[in-house]
């Protein structure tokens, strides 16, 4: 009786699911607690799916973290997560995601400075100047201390 | 303290041994290793990440980049590959074709043919705001002038070689006013389509759209887009004399330098990055234990080629922007969740 009402309630979430968020479906497996979901992601392969794993896996309340690719003719890859204790899955799913974005944007960052060569010189000068200022700053006013004393 | 050499060797080193390949996976998730703390850290990672642009030049963009995981270094080179849009022809309406190239074949060889147009100015859609069109109408006639013996078709015809410059541009509805200085032509001008003798003809009007590489590999804006580990050459015992001269042989050359320490010829590994790993080194016996092959996990080494739609740079800056649309795709729809 458990066990069919708790299958019906994810096929319905899934349905659900499916009429508003066709990229991102969820699958819960193992009680109702959260601690293991499988999420069904569309039209995505290992370039997401093993950045995100890595991501996920970097997260030491991870317990497990895997993905596969249902078959080579269908895009979508099943994204697992089981987590230590009872923190809900959908947790490090989303900070694995945050932290991705977070990486992305750091390289992007670098890179954009590694290119602009004038523009890094400029810059650098300027720190260096801001640099010596305070550094000949301290200096003096430490030269003032030591003739007032 | 070996052992903690050698767990320093299995997280930060690739070794390439004489009948395979050893510690090649990631194994540094917290847990695995004791008393070291692999959670993720954003600024250990911040601190540890660095971009180094070693050339760009005709094209060809060569970039380090250290401190990241193969996941993230793949997942860069397949959108480079696959996922970064860019137009090409997709549609080709053939009114007269005379030629002996198949209209197919013809049809394929147009959209093959990189077209110039920055594709950040168009969408997806198919309609006519977002379409390219171009018209190669050319037809081969006989020169009157020619010499009676000469056999030179240049001499014999006009027009028999139809090339990618005789592409031209038609604007649609009102492109003229959205793109007033715009010259959307072929990437280069010397592309053979196709050869005609006299009385061929072609006529065909081209739609271009925007796609990816996955859908067809004509929309990939990457000649190719590859990366390497750093290779990492370490002697694990003076090598001296004639084995120092085989040993340089052994290697690409300017990676080992042999130096003469008091009269003596020592060999010393000069620059391991010019290397490309032909394990020649395992052939000799008396070599094979005197040298340790590994790469260096963290580092990649990317070379971008384009095609000439965008520069390698955009491209690579486009690939890192798309990786983050994935991300808040998924974000966004977590976000919006009823969540249970």
């Amino acid at each position: 009786m458990a066990e069919s009402g708790e299958r019906k309630a994810a096929l319905e979430m899934k349905t659900l699911w499916h009429l508003f968020f066709p990229n991102l479906w969820q699958v819960q497996a193992d009680g109702t607690d959260g601690n293991c979901v499988t999420f069904v992601l569309h039209d995505e392969d290992h370039t997401l799916g093993n950045s995100l794993r890595y991501m996920v896996m970097k997260n030491p309340d991870v317990e497990f973290c895997g993905y596969c690719i249902t078959h080579p003719s269908e895009s979508k890859i099943n994204f697992r997560i089981q987590t230590r204790g009872s923190l809900p899955a959908v947790e490090p799913f989303r900070k694995g995601l945050n932290d991705l974005m977070g990486v992305c944007q750091h390289v992007l960052d670098t890179f954009e400075v590694r290119l602009l060569p004038e523009e890094l010189r400029s810059l650098l000068g300027q720190e260096r100047l801001r640099t010596f200022d305070t550094e000949s700053l301290i200096a003096f006013s430490g030269i003032l201390c030591l003739i007032l004393v | 303290m070996a052992s903690k050499r050698s767990t320093d060797e299995l997280r930060e080193r690739v070794v390439l041994g004489e009948f395979g390949v050893r510690n090649v996976h990631t194994t540094d998730f917290p847990g695995n290793y004791p008393g070291y703390d692999d959670a993720w850290d954003p600024r250990r990672f911040e601190e540890a990440f660095r971009v180094d642009v070693v050339r760009e030049e005709d094209g060809v963009l060569e970039f380090d980049m250290v401190g990241i995981d193969a996941a993230i270094a793949n997942a860069f080179r397949r959108i480079l590959l696959a996922e970064v849009p860019t137009m090409a022809v997709e549609k080709v309406f053939v009114y007269n074709n005379t030629s002996i190239v198949q209209d197919e074949i013809l049809a394929h060889r147009l959209g093959l043919i990189p077209i110039r147009a920055d594709p950040r100015l168009f969408e997806y859609r198919n309609q006519e705001i977002d379409t390219l069109q171009f018209q190669l109408k050319i037809k081969c006639s006989r020169n009157p002038q020619a010499a009676k013996e000469s056999s030179d078709p240049n001499e014999l015809y006009f027009n028999h070689k139809v090339y990618s410059k005789h592409m031209t541009w038609v604007p649609l509805g009102n492109q003229t006013d959205l793109f007033p200085d715009a010259d959307f032509r072929p990437v280069h001008d010397d592309i053979l389509i196709a050869l005609l003798r006299p009385g061929q003809e072609i006529d065909v009007l081209m739609h271009c759209v925007k796609g990816i590489g996955k859908d067809h590999a004509k929309f990939s804006p990457v000649a190719t887009a590859s990366y390497r580990l750093l290779p990492d050459i370490t002697l694990l015992q003076p090598v001296e004399d004639e084995a120092a001269e085989t040993l340089q042989k052994c290697f690409s050359p300017g990676v080992i330098e042999i130096q003469n320490i008091k009269g003596k010829k020592v060999a010393r590994v000069a620059n391991a990055r010019l290397d490309t790993f032909s394990r020649e080194v395992f052939r000799h016996e008396g070599l094979k234990n005197l040298v340790r092959l590994a790469r260096v996990r963290n580092h990649y080494i990317f070379s971008v080629e384009s095609t000439g739609i965008l520069p390698p740079d955009v491209l690579v800056t486009e690939a890192i922007k798309i990786l983050m649309g994935k991300c808040q795709r998924f974000l966004n729809e977590l976000d919006t969740v009823p969540m249970e």
